[in-house]
């Protein structure tokens, strides 16, 4: 008798059990948290409909950014600290497709709105590929000690990236300062390009509360797509490789080179997911921006139950939810409690300790 | 030597895992300056003993064992191997414990350092004492001279030869204070002959200096050489005590192997095979453990070819090499076509599978469903269990049920114990999960099998299935195996041939009902199998 | 050959170092006040050295760059909120924050050292997270337990809410008081057209500095150090003779922490303010770019690297941040190029020894392999030879 069968015997309370053993003490304890602060919330004179299409609102924005985070955890490279380097592709990718429908020769081509959305989205994913392959060859090399270096590499590049930023000859007005005629600013407004094409799209209002479908719509999409790539030939080849790659080298898969698909499809996605944020967002932020992208979406996946080194769509989705829903909520009902700032500081220490939780933990199974 | 008053005696040893017993009732004993040689096949007994010795903790976490160790006539019970240290008995393992950054003389003193105190001992302890380079080059120098061998305190192990990382090993256990009894587990396996002979005679002079030792080799005309006294053990059985004087290779190994019963052969013994199915021409595999140096065998299609031979000696080796899982080169060829060597998508698609000896590192992926486990090699060489979306050739998803119908095809063939296809595999017992292995490896419908230990670690009735599903499938489906195993016995009851691997070459090839002996001389060191070939010449 | 072999290891083993000279020698003629970089570098060096002297303990232990460091620094910092609070000045001040500082630190140090332990193989990201993790710690008892469960006695470093540290500190009280205690300033010299300014030569500083490499040489010759050198290299054969392994690593993270207490105070007096919430947050990546441009690795470190590295990062600073603005023609380049360089030297260095443990690794199987070949090809002769006879 193993643990196979016990739990359809049970009944209820070896559900609930279950239940908690998968779900987990830490994210239960962020969940009732989050119960709480919606409980003490009209205390603190917070409304609540606006409160929850917040929280709605930033799941959209980031939950992509979350998802990009899946194929290498799967594939076995551990947490994508290196996220920069797909935002960074995503940063290339809005920034040609503003610099090209508003001086380029494409000027009048692309209307604003989803065109200029997509066109983004399309000129980024050149270099998301090209980056995620260079990133993963690297990876590869360096088995091992990969998330110390992604977290270094993701930021060297995006230092680099910074002096780029100023010496690259962007020209269209709305990008650069207009006092120097040249170099990018700091935040770009994406309003007249692609502000709000998503959120707004049959977006459903009721009173304060604003239901961001097409954001939604796009991120179910997106969930979609990692699904069905996960069960295609190579994605069933990348979890193998993640969960025992000498398992996936005896059955004759080229446990690099799924890696490096991995770490491409990370890069994609992350180049997606800060131009999904940036419509909700209505900013492109460069220069440092992107620096420390990778911790939220890392703590936010870990708060939906992944590990080092097993993570899924649900977890993606049920990590958003709880940590955009923390971070949004805690400043609102905790500041107005107490009269202070300390949300701040308390978002650092749950989102580090999240991280700290799941490094800490034995996450190889006995083998 | 006074035979009355044995430094160390082991009296009734017994000591089952589970229910099996793996020793029983052994008892011997060993005296001041005595060279005893510890004798027996793989899974004797040698190692648990070794361990009950040891105070290992596996030995109390799995339940102790009866019987009692005493030492000068005194019960002991360790309760880990540092208190046999403290009582004077070291070890010296196959693997090496050497610390590679640091020289010959730290790593015989490593740990038990000569230091003088310094001016932070007041506060911070002993461990802030400083280093007294000089004693312990001095000290070093003592006990490499005790050994009898030439080493330099003073050069790095990474830099050293792999002898004189094993002299230093030794040099390391006799360098304790109090050492009295010094157990070697086959300490000239990586030696050359000249190094063993070494190795041999400083062995004898520490006997000269009143250590005790219990000398575990394969090696049977070494242990013959430097012994005093043999013990042989057979399945958990002390089955021989006696002076090793005018024995001889072959009566020890005669011993070992036991009394030659005729082995339960499955069917008729006249079997005809078709012509030559794979070659292996002077094949070296570069496995940690179990080295390949160079071999050649020939298997005829639709024949079980056994491979047995010792642990370590690299028998398992040449699987992993033909399957690309390992470093190798020489020549291969299946059916007349070369084999690309370390490409383990080749060696499969050309039809070959391989059931791992490492069942959970390499063979099972313990994390996931038993559909998965079963048809993913299929999938990934094959292209089956995927379906085209939308009539498209190049988007094609996995298709579940596929999967689903094939691991419980399987299941039933098999009698795969489990609450169904989806559950994970490593919530099986070992037997089920070997099945698993197997029906991964039958899933892509091989020509060629190689299984590897098929049946270790796993119950006697789950033993006998796994062999019965090998043998259907060979008579069945005219597949060809190479099996390889530790267990004699077992390679006897279904194979063809077999080979036996000694020191990474093939000492010879016998046909199952050879006498016992004849394997075990096989098995015995290359000195032995000279006399084999005198013998069977 | 073998002499062109032993250079071009040489060459291999010491590239970050010759990458970042040559880059930095390359940026001297265009950094304009050439002349000023001995005194600033000299500031630069004795104000950091202590700092990256912090890591060199658990390199030894095996654990690479400690940068939870950062968990020193803000036990230093917390010493010296205390010392400004109860306005004890001058080298007293310092003093008296070490003296604050060093049980924080202790205690911080068997956090961070009990944490590691439970993720051997990974410590570098997770003292990194870590590090973040503390700092929100660090921000609770600054921002919101100074003032309300610690006392805090002077009202001008009270936030105007009544509590909490405000976020700028003003060390006006020990500004200096080390580096000033004995101190030397050379004459101006001239150089053909170059005008070197006077250097100023902080001679207690140094002296503590140099003292601290003394005392890592000699601990290196203790018990300790042995065992932690053992336990760096392998930690299954150090637990096999008997050594504490998670002892031992403990041990080294305590005392990393605690000198990195220390040099947090050192780094502090040397300049006018500090930034009360993340003073402590340049200090890891600082000192981790200091110690692997000095050539060191995530598991081979010396006091040569240590000097060798803090001085060429500063080098470095001194010149390539200054020189990018004229080469690129972008004033704001310069300090986009510093993170660029700090990040990038910890980058490139730990992939380089990555790289190169596996390889090292493959070449000692290659090795083995030979070796065995040899053993074997002897059996054989000797067989032949026996067969002969």
């Amino acid at each position: 008798m193993r643990n196979g069968n016990g739990k359809d015997k049970d009944g209820f309370k070896g559900a609930v059990r279950s239940f908690v053993a998968s779900f987990g003490w830490p994210r239960i304890i962020i969940a009732l948290f989050i119960v709480a602060l919606f409980f003490l919330a009209p205390a603190a004179k917070v409304e609540i409909p606006s409160a929850l299409s917040d929280v709605l609102n930033r799941f959209g924005m980031n939950a992509v950014l979350v998802l990009a985070m899946v194929p290498m955890v799967q594939s076995g490279c551990g947490l994508n600290f290196g996220l920069p380097i797909g935002v960074i592709a995503g940063l290339l990718g809005s920034t040609l497709a503003i610099q090209v429908v508003s001086v380029g020769p494409l000027v009048g081509i692309f209307k604003p709105g989803l065109p200029v959305f997509i066109l983004a989205i399309i000129l980024a994913m050149p270099f998301a590929a090209l980056f995620g392959w260079a990133y993963g060859k690297l990876l590869n090399r360096v088995k091992g000690d990969e998330m110390i270096i992604a977290t270094y590499v993701g930021w060297a590049a995006v230092s680099f990236m910074s002096i780029m930023w100023l010496i690259l000859p962007y020209s269209a007005p709305t990008m650069i300062w207009a006092y120097k005629g040249y170099q990018l600013r700091s935040t770009i407004a994406v309003a007249g390009f692609y502000d709000k094409v998503l959120s707004s799209f049959l977006a459903i209002r009721i009173g304060d509360f604003v239901f961001p479908t097409g954001m939604i719509l796009f991120v179910a999409l997106m969930c979609l797509v990692v699904w069905l790539f996960f069960r295609t030939k190579a994605g069933t080849a990348m979890t193998a490789v993640g969960s025992n790659p000498d398992y996936a080298r005896a059955s004759g898969v080229d446990a690099s080179r799924a890696r490096i698909l991995s770490v491409v499809a990370s890069c994609m996605l992350g180049a997606v997911g800060i131009i999904v944020y940036q419509q909700s967002y209505g900013f492109i932020q460069v220069y440092n921006g992107p620096l420390m992208a990778a911790f939220p979406a890392v703590a936010a996946l870990l708060i939906g139950g992944a590990s080092v080194n097993k993570a899924s769509i649900v977890n993606v989705v049920v990590g958003t939810l709880l940590y955009q829903g923390m971070i949004t909520m805690t400043p609102k009902v905790i500041n107005s409690l107490l009269q202070s700032d300390m949300a701040e500081v308390l978002r650092i220490i749950i989102a580090n300790g999240m991280i700290l939780y799941a490094l800490t933990r034995k996450s190889k199974v006995a083998r | 030597m006074d035979e009355d008053c044995p430094l160390l005696s082991l009296e009734h040893i017994t000591k089952d895992f589970d229910g099996t017993v793996v020793l029983s009732d052994v008892s011997f004993k060993l005296c001041k300056g005595e060279i005893l040689g510890l004798v027996g096949e793989n899974g004797a007994g040698k190692t648990t003993l070794m361990r009950i010795l040891f105070g290992m903790p596996v030995i109390a976490e799995t339940g102790g064992f009866q019987g009692r160790c005493c030492i000068d006539g005194e019960s002991v019970d360790f309760k880990s191997p540092f208190d046999a240290l403290d009582a004077g008995i070291g070890m010296v393992h196959q693997e090496f414990s050497l610390i590679s950054a640091f020289t010959t003389a730290e790593n015989i003193l490593l740990n038990r350092e000569c230091t003088h105190p310094s001016f932070l001992n007041e506060v911070f302890g002993d461990r802030m004492s400083v280093l007294d380079r000089d004693a312990i080059r001095e000290r070093a120098e003592r006990s490499i001279e005790k050994l009898g061998v030439k080493l330099d305190p003073d050069m790095l192990v990474s830099e050293m030869p792999v002898g004189h990382k094993q002299f230093t090993e030794i040099a390391r256990e006799i360098n304790r204070d109090g050492i009295r009894v010094l157990v070697l587990d086959e300490p000239t396996a990586v030696l050359t002959e000249s190094e063993a002979e070494v190795l041999l005679s400083g062995m004898r002079s520490l006997a000269d200096q009143g250590i005790s030792i219990i000398f575990i080799s394969h090696r049977l005309h070494e242990v013959l050489e430097v012994a005093d006294r043999i013990v042989v053990l057979r399945d958990g059985k002390l089955v021989k005590d006696v002076s090793a004087k005018g024995v001889t290779v072959k009566e020890v190994s005669a011993w070992m192997v036991g009394r030659d019963v005729e082995a339960k052969r499955a069917s008729g013994a006249h079997r005809e095979f078709g012509p030559e199915f794979l070659r292996l021409d002077k094949l070296w595999v570069d496995m940690p453990g179990e080295r390949v140096n160079e071999v050649s065998i020939s298997v005829r299609k639709g024949e079980i070819f056994g491979i047995g031979g010792l642990a370590g000696q690299g028998k398992l080796g040449i699987p992993n090499g033909v399957m690309g899982l390992q470093l190798a080169g020489g020549e291969a060829l299946l059916d007349g076509q070369a084999i690309p060597l370390n490409d383990p998508r080749a060696a499969l698609s050309m039809g070959m599978a391989f059931v791992s000896e490492d069942r959970r590192g390499v063979g099972l992926l313990l994390d996931e469903s038993l559909d998965w486990n079963i048809a993913f090699t299929a999938m990934q060489i094959q292209d089956r269990y995927l379906k085209p979306f939308l009539g498209s050739r190049f988007l094609r998803f996995r298709d579940d049920r596929g999967m689903r119908e094939l691991a419980q095809e399987y299941v039933d063939a098999l009698e795969i114990k489990c609450t169904g296809v989806r559950q994970r595999a490593k919530e099986l017992s070992g037997g089920n999960q070997q099945k698993v292995c197997l029906a991964k490896a039958f899933a892509i419908k091989p020509k060629l099998l190689f299984v590897s230990e098929p049946t270790r670690g796993i119950d006697v009735g789950a033993k006998r299935l796994v062999l019965d599903a090998l043998l259907k499938y060979n008579r069945e489906n005219g597949m060809t195996i190479v099996m390889i195993s530790s267990e004699l016995e077992e390679l006897r009851s279904i194979c063809d041939r077999i080979a036996i691997v000694d020191e990474g070459r093939v000492a010879g090839i016998l046909p199952p009902e050879a006498h016992l002996e004849d394997f075990g001389l096989l098995m015995s060191g290359r000195g032995a199998t000279e006399e084999a070939r005198v013998a069977n010449a | 050959m073998n002499g062109l072999q032993k250079n071009s290891r040489f060459l291999r083993d010491n590239l970050v170092v010759f990458i970042f000279l040559a880059l930095s020698l390359a940026a001297l003629p265009f950094s304009g006040q050439a002349g000023a970089i001995p005194d600033n570098l000299m500031a630069r060096v004795t104000r950091n050295a202590f700092l990256v002297f912090a890591l060199i303990i658990p390199i030894y232990a095996g654990m690479g760059i400690n940068f939870s460091m950062t968990l020193g620094a803000m036990a230093g910092q917390i010493g010296l909120i205390f010392c400004v609070d109860w306005n004890v000045v001058g080298v007293w001040g310092l003093l008296f924050s070490a003296v604050i500082g060093t049980p924080i630190a202790i205690l911080f140090g068997l956090l961070a050292g009990s944490v590691l332990n439970r993720c051997k193989g990974r410590e570098m990201v997770t003292s990194l997270i870590l590090g973040f993790f503390m700092e929100g710690v660090y921000q609770l008892i600054v921002l919101y337990m100074f003032g309300s469960v610690l006392p805090l006695r002077s009202p001008n470093i009270e936030l105007s809410r009544g509590y909490g540290v405000r976020n700028i500190l003003n060390l006006a009280t020990v500004r200096g008081s080390l580096d000033d205690l004995v101190a030397i300033k050379t004459p101006a010299i001239s150089l053909g057209g170059l005008v070197l300014s006077p250097v100023k030569i902080p001679l207690v500083t140094i002296a503590i500095i140099v003292a601290l490499a003394f005392f890592i040489v000699w601990f290196k010759k203790t018990k300790l150090g042995q065992d932690m050198r053992a336990v760096g290299n392998d930690m299954a054969v150090a637990k096999a003779a008997g050594i504490n392994v998670d002892r031992t690593r403990i041990i080294s993270i305590v005392i990393s922490t605690v000198l990195a207490c220390y040099g947090q105070i050192i780094f502090l007096q040397s300049i006018n303010n500090m930034m009360t919430t993340d003073a402590q947050s340049q200090t890891g990546f600082m000192a981790a770019a200091a110690i692997l441009v000095g050539g060191a690795t995530a598991s081979h470190a010396s006091i040569k690297n240590v000097l060798i590295g803090v001085t060429l990062l500063h080098f470095m600073f001194e010149t390539v941040p200054n020189a990018a603005p004229r080469v690129f023609g972008q004033a704001d380049v310069a300090e986009y190029f510093r993170s660029f360089l700090s990040f990038g030297v910890i980058a490139l260095s730990l992939v380089l020894h990555a790289y190169r443990e596996k390889k090292k690794e493959e070449e000692a199987r290659r090795a083995n392999r030979i070796a065995a070949g040899e053993t074997a090809a002897a059996n054989a002769a000797a067989a032949a030879e026996g067969g002969r006879a």
